[in-house]
């Protein structure tokens, strides 16, 4: 287990590197910059501008200074030509700079302001994904090819093929204009979360129906299933202790990147309901291009689908006694 | 176990959230229509960034929110002397920050300093540049620590250890343009006496060679754009001088040769026209009489800043100052409203300031400034009564909203328009650019799919600019009810083809190579271009493609001229043509279409410097004709507003710069919504006016002691 979790470290620190450094060289070598706008600015102050954020640097000097763990400029460590009075700096010690769009706030405030409200916001959305998705899953497959079946996998169908703006608008229209049990947009109660956690989820909610269906089908048809029942166990009992586990594996390989994608792909629901998570972020800084902020958001989602795939590894061996960690 | 774990773990952070976030809603809720990109009045420009600044700060002046003729605001009275070059401001005593501390004209002073130091980048610095020496102040080299100057009070000498290996050094004169120094740069006899005079010597027996700057000499043979070359060298003249450092620092290569430096401001700061007469009294000497000058003071970019808090900031943050004295609870700010609550991407919450002097006329207690993006959603919350005031209405539903009384759209200060790159040819033949702008259909443009009722322009200005007679280009004209505008478009049309065949192409003339409509990502956009396309297709017979590139790659082929025809677009910053015609002056910043034109230039000039406010207007005219006569751009119509605003909303009036200024604020009582409601056309469909009553606000008594007054 030990020497598994070092294993993960040790890559992960290698993937982070090399995201990093990709998305670093990448993102300049897009044509545009952070200070451009419709007026013009004198070319002075746009020189002062490009050597505030450090913009006027050769570019290797630049992604040094990003990375970190020492501070290139002025306030750098004395052997460095600096005054030493900041030597540490990058990402490396933790700090993703100062946003250029937001000139108020540095890239760390960002995240820190709007992880935990995307996190609250995927919570509904996974929860009620995962709640409804396995029991419409595990009842489509134990009334295999009746109506039941039949109506719960048009059901998934839909969900996954109807975008999440259309189930958006349509809730907004039956709960708030029509019924007018929640509020329209915004966040403060957890009145607000329900819509767009809905909304959120649904594709979620349906394709782990189908995972689920695919799954549960397959254990069913298993010898060691067959034994439980003839060894005359109530069916109930054969299902929750027997074929579940089994039977959700697909699930739980899928919930890693359903978890990052839930937390950080929401830009379209989080707009429609007003919701400043990060979701809008990873759209917007790379339009806007907000260089740090956009590199904020890239190695949080490294860093999240990175260790959410180490939690799903882990989350197989106690599921499943046949996978061992040491052969992943 | 593991399940229950886990079904915590999220919880937790949903609470937390929620449990953070919950407001009650503010006595006015307005949608600002973006996340602000600061609360630095010197470090934004943009639309929703006015409106915070206008609740957080107040100018010498402030502006009325109907007519936006200026009104005192820090400064209590204001005089400006005979040739109209100093203007004297009474600060009023009682003035205070947010903190209680007294603010005076030295405050005032400070924060335009900042303003215009060249290290504090500000965006909208060029504001202030009308005042005497401010442009030059700007515009000398910048303060890093690399950066040394000596000044006799006409020249200076700056000298710089930009590359490790040397220093170079120029010589400048105070209050000359740059461009007038690329094109004429000091001999290198000048910069050597320079050198020779302030070391004390005869002649000068330094170590270092000099030579031509190769960047400028570059440019006085003509080889690249004089802008493009002065990003790469702005701060050197025509000759340095350079000395090998040979690994000494900066300080070790010129002890006993070059005189320690002096401090920049020190050195520059006393030749802007800015003064402190005395606490409550700033003085200020213009370069030009600048009739507009006393509307840029109630303009944000010269709002003051609160010096302690940010000196503070920087001594104990030395780092992360720039984003510490800005915080919600650190800022100090002295306008009519003060900030409690941000978070990015939500909303921005103001409460009422205490120390304001005019807090007896400010009646919201509270208001939050979204920043919604999203057309549905912010219609959606304002007819829930989420929101009283929002910014923008989505297209597809201005047919629906115009009936109503609470959507009255009104022209303002903006033009749509494109730019054409005059030495592409054949758009460098004037009578082609004249040939394009014929054959446009405006009308259908307004009509058929901006919708809300926008004018189609033929000039650049808009014509709603107060005693400005704004010269059309020249064509067939048109009934104020457009009754004859089939008829006028067919004869302009006539016009154009002639105009072609005369430059030489169509039938029997040369084929007209293929054209490119450049816009940026946005169906509007579009949908306009395919418009253009369809009118030069079908009217001139012209092949024109449409060109799509996302915003920032857009702004950067506007920058280098990279296109055939871009669409563009101006928002006035004051009510004055100069806003306008200044775009477009020879070495514009914003220029973007290679126009030149000397007599174009002379007469901006002149308008600049003329005291005589008529004749300055008639030179403008003058220019702007030129203009419509050399066309290198297509005027298209003039922006209205769109603003859905609560009816019961007071305070609140479509004005010609859409600017609102939230102090004037107030919820009128039933009475006088109907008073308002019968002077309004009939005709209109009532809409819901939601107010305290409604039992959505918190109670309003600084509105009612108003009344009972």
């Amino acid at each position: 287990m030990l020497r598994f979790l070092l294993r993960r470290l040790g890559l992960f620190a290698l993937t982070l590197l090399a995201v990093i450094s990709v998305s670093f060289f990448l993102m300049r070598s897009v044509r545009g910059g952070p200070f451009s706008s419709e007026r013009s600015l004198d070319v002075v102050v746009e020189r002062n501008l490009e050597a505030r954020y450090h913009l006027d640097w050769p570019l290797w000097k630049q992604y040094l200074q990003y990375v970190g763990p020492v501070n290139m400029d002025e306030r750098g460590p004395v052997w460095l030509g600096g005054d030493g009075t900041d030597a540490l700096g990058g990402v490396l010690v933790g700090d993703l700079g100062p946003s250029f769009k937001y000139k108020d706030f540095t890239v760390n405030d960002i995240i820190a302001q709007s992880l935990p409200l995307s996190v609250a916001l995927g919570s509904v959305a996974l929860g009620w994904a995962i709640l409804l998705g396995l029991s419409t899953g595990i009842a489509s497959a134990l009334h295999r090819g009746t109506r039941i079946d039949l109506g719960l996998r048009l059901l998934a169908t839909a969900g996954i093929a109807l975008p999440n703006f259309v189930i958006a608008a349509i809730l907004i229209l039956v709960f708030v204009f029509a019924l007018d049990w929640f509020p329209v947009a915004g966040w403060g109660t957890p009145a607000h979360l329900i819509l767009p956690g809905l909304a959120l989820g649904a594709p979620f909610a349906a394709y782990i129906s189908r995972l689920t269906r695919t799954g549960m089908l397959e254990v069913l048809s298993e010898d060691y299933i067959r034994t439980a029942h003839a060894k005359g166990l109530h069916p109930r009992t054969v299902l929750l202790r027997h074929a579940i586990g089994g039977g959700i594996l697909p699930v739980i390989t899928y919930l890693g990147p359903a978890t990052a994608g839930v937390l950080t792909g929401s830009l379209v629901i989080e707009r429609i309901f007003n919701i400043p998570g990060t979701g809008s972020h990873f759209i917007n800084s790379a339009l806007n291009r907000d260089y740090t902020l956009a590199m904020g958001v890239t190695i949080l989602y490294t860093v999240l689908v990175y260790s959410l795939n180490t939690l799903v590894d882990l989350a197989y061996t106690l599921i499943d006694p046949r996978i061992q960690l040491e052969d992943s | 176990m593991l399940a229950s774990l886990v079904v915590l773990g999220i919880l937790f952070p949903v609470l937390r959230v929620l449990g953070a976030a919950r407001l009650e809603r503010a006595d006015l809720v307005i949608n600002n229509g973006a996340e602000v990109s600061s609360l630095d009045p010197a470090a934004v420009s943009g639309v929703p960034e006015g409106r915070v600044m206008y609740s957080l700060y107040e100018g010498l002046t402030v502006r009325h929110p109907k007519t936006l003729e200026p009104l005192p605001g820090m400064a209590r009275a204001w005089e400006v002397s005979e040739d109209r070059l100093t203007w004297t401001f009474q600060l009023r005593e009682e003035a205070r920050w947010s903190n209680g501390d007294a603010l005076g004209a030295e405050d005032f002073a400070w924060s335009w300093k900042r303003l215009l130091l060249p290290e504090t980048a500000a965006t909208y610095g060029y504001q202030l540049w009308y005042i005497e020496g401010a442009k030059d102040f700007t515009q000398t080299p910048s303060n890093t620590p690399q950066d040394r100057w000596w000044f006799d009070g006409e020249r200076y000498l700056h000298w710089s250890a930009e590359r490790p290996e040397s220093l170079r050094a120029g010589l400048h004169r105070f209050g000359q343009p740059w461009r007038k120094l690329v094109h004429e740069p000091g001999s290198r006899e000048e910069l050597m006496q320079a050198l020779a005079a302030q070391l004390g010597r005869a002649e000068l027996q330094g170590p270092g060679v000099a030579r031509r700057n190769p960047a400028l000499f570059e440019a006085q043979a003509g080889a690249q754009e004089p802008a493009a070359l002065l990003s790469k060298d702005p701060y050197f003249g025509g000759w340095l001088l350079e000395l090998p450092l040979a690994g000494r620092s900066l300080a070790e290569a010129t002890r006993g040769w070059l005189p320690e430096p002096e401090a920049r401001e020190e050195l520059f700061w006393p030749r802007v026209g800015i003064q402190v007469k005395d606490a409550h009294t700033l003085q200020v000497k213009l370069n030009a009489p600048t009739p507009f000058f006393i509307e840029l003071v109630s303009f944000y970019p010269t709002f003051p800043v609160h010096r302690a808090t940010l000196e503070r900031a920087r001594r104990e943050y030395p780092s992360t100052w720039q984003v510490e004295w800005i915080k919600t609870g650190t800022i100090v700010t002295n306008g009519p409203y003060v900030i409690t609550e941000r978070r990015i991407n939500d909303r921005i919450r103001v409460r009422k300031n205490k120390h304001y002097w005019d807090r007896d006329n400010v009646a919201m207690e509270s208001i939050d400034l979204l920043a919604l993006e999203h057309y549905g959603t912010m219609l959606n919350l304002y007819l829930t009564g989420g929101a009283d005031w929002i910014d923008k209405c989505g297209p597809n539903l201005i047919p629906r909203m115009l009936p109503r009384e609470d959507f009255t759209p009104v022209p303002y200060l903006g033009t749509y328009f494109y730019r054409i790159n005059v030495h592409k040819p054949p758009l460098d033949d004037k009578r082609v650019r004249r040939a394009l702008a014929l054959s446009i259909d405006r009308l259908a443009v307004c009509q058929k799919i901006t919708k809300k009722g926008e004018l189609p322009n033929w000039a650049l200005c808009p014509d709603n600019l107060p005693g400005y007679q704004r010269p059309d280009m020249p064509h067939a004209p048109v009934d104020a009810d457009y009754g004859n505008y089939a008829a006028a478009l067919a004869s302009d049309r006539e016009e154009a083809r002639g105009l072609l065949r005369e430059a030489g192409y169509g039938p029997g003339g040369k084929p007209f190579p293929p054209i490119e409509i450049l816009y940026n990502t946005s169906e509007v956009h579009r949908d306009i271009a395919e418009v253009l396309a369809d009118d030069w297709r079908n009217e001139l017979g012209i092949d024109a493609k449409l060109l799509n590139q996302e915003w920032k790659v857009y702004l950067a082929s506007q920058r280098s001229v990279d296109f055939d025809l871009a669409r563009s677009a101006w928002i006035g910053d004051y009510a004055d043509p100069n806003t306008f015609v200044d775009l477009f002056v020879s070495d514009g910043n914003n220029n973007r279409t290679g126009w030149a034109n000397a007599d174009y230039d002379a007469l901006v000039e002149a308008a600049r410097v003329e005291p005589d406010k008529l004749q300055r207007l008639d030179y403008l005219a003058q220019a702007e004709a030129i203009l419509m006569d050399e066309l290198p751009v297509l005027p298209i119509y003039t922006y209205v507003t769109q603003n859905l605003v609560n009816p019961r909303l007071g305070g609140f009036h479509e004005n010609l710069q859409d600017d609102h200024f939230p102090k004037f604020f107030y919820w009128m009582s039933d009475a006088e919504l109907e008073a308002k409601r019968a002077a309004q056309a009939p005709g209109q469909l009532p809409a819901e006016a939601p107010g305290p009553s409604a039992g959505l606000y918190s109670p309003n008594q600084q509105r009612a002691q108003q009344e009972a007054h």
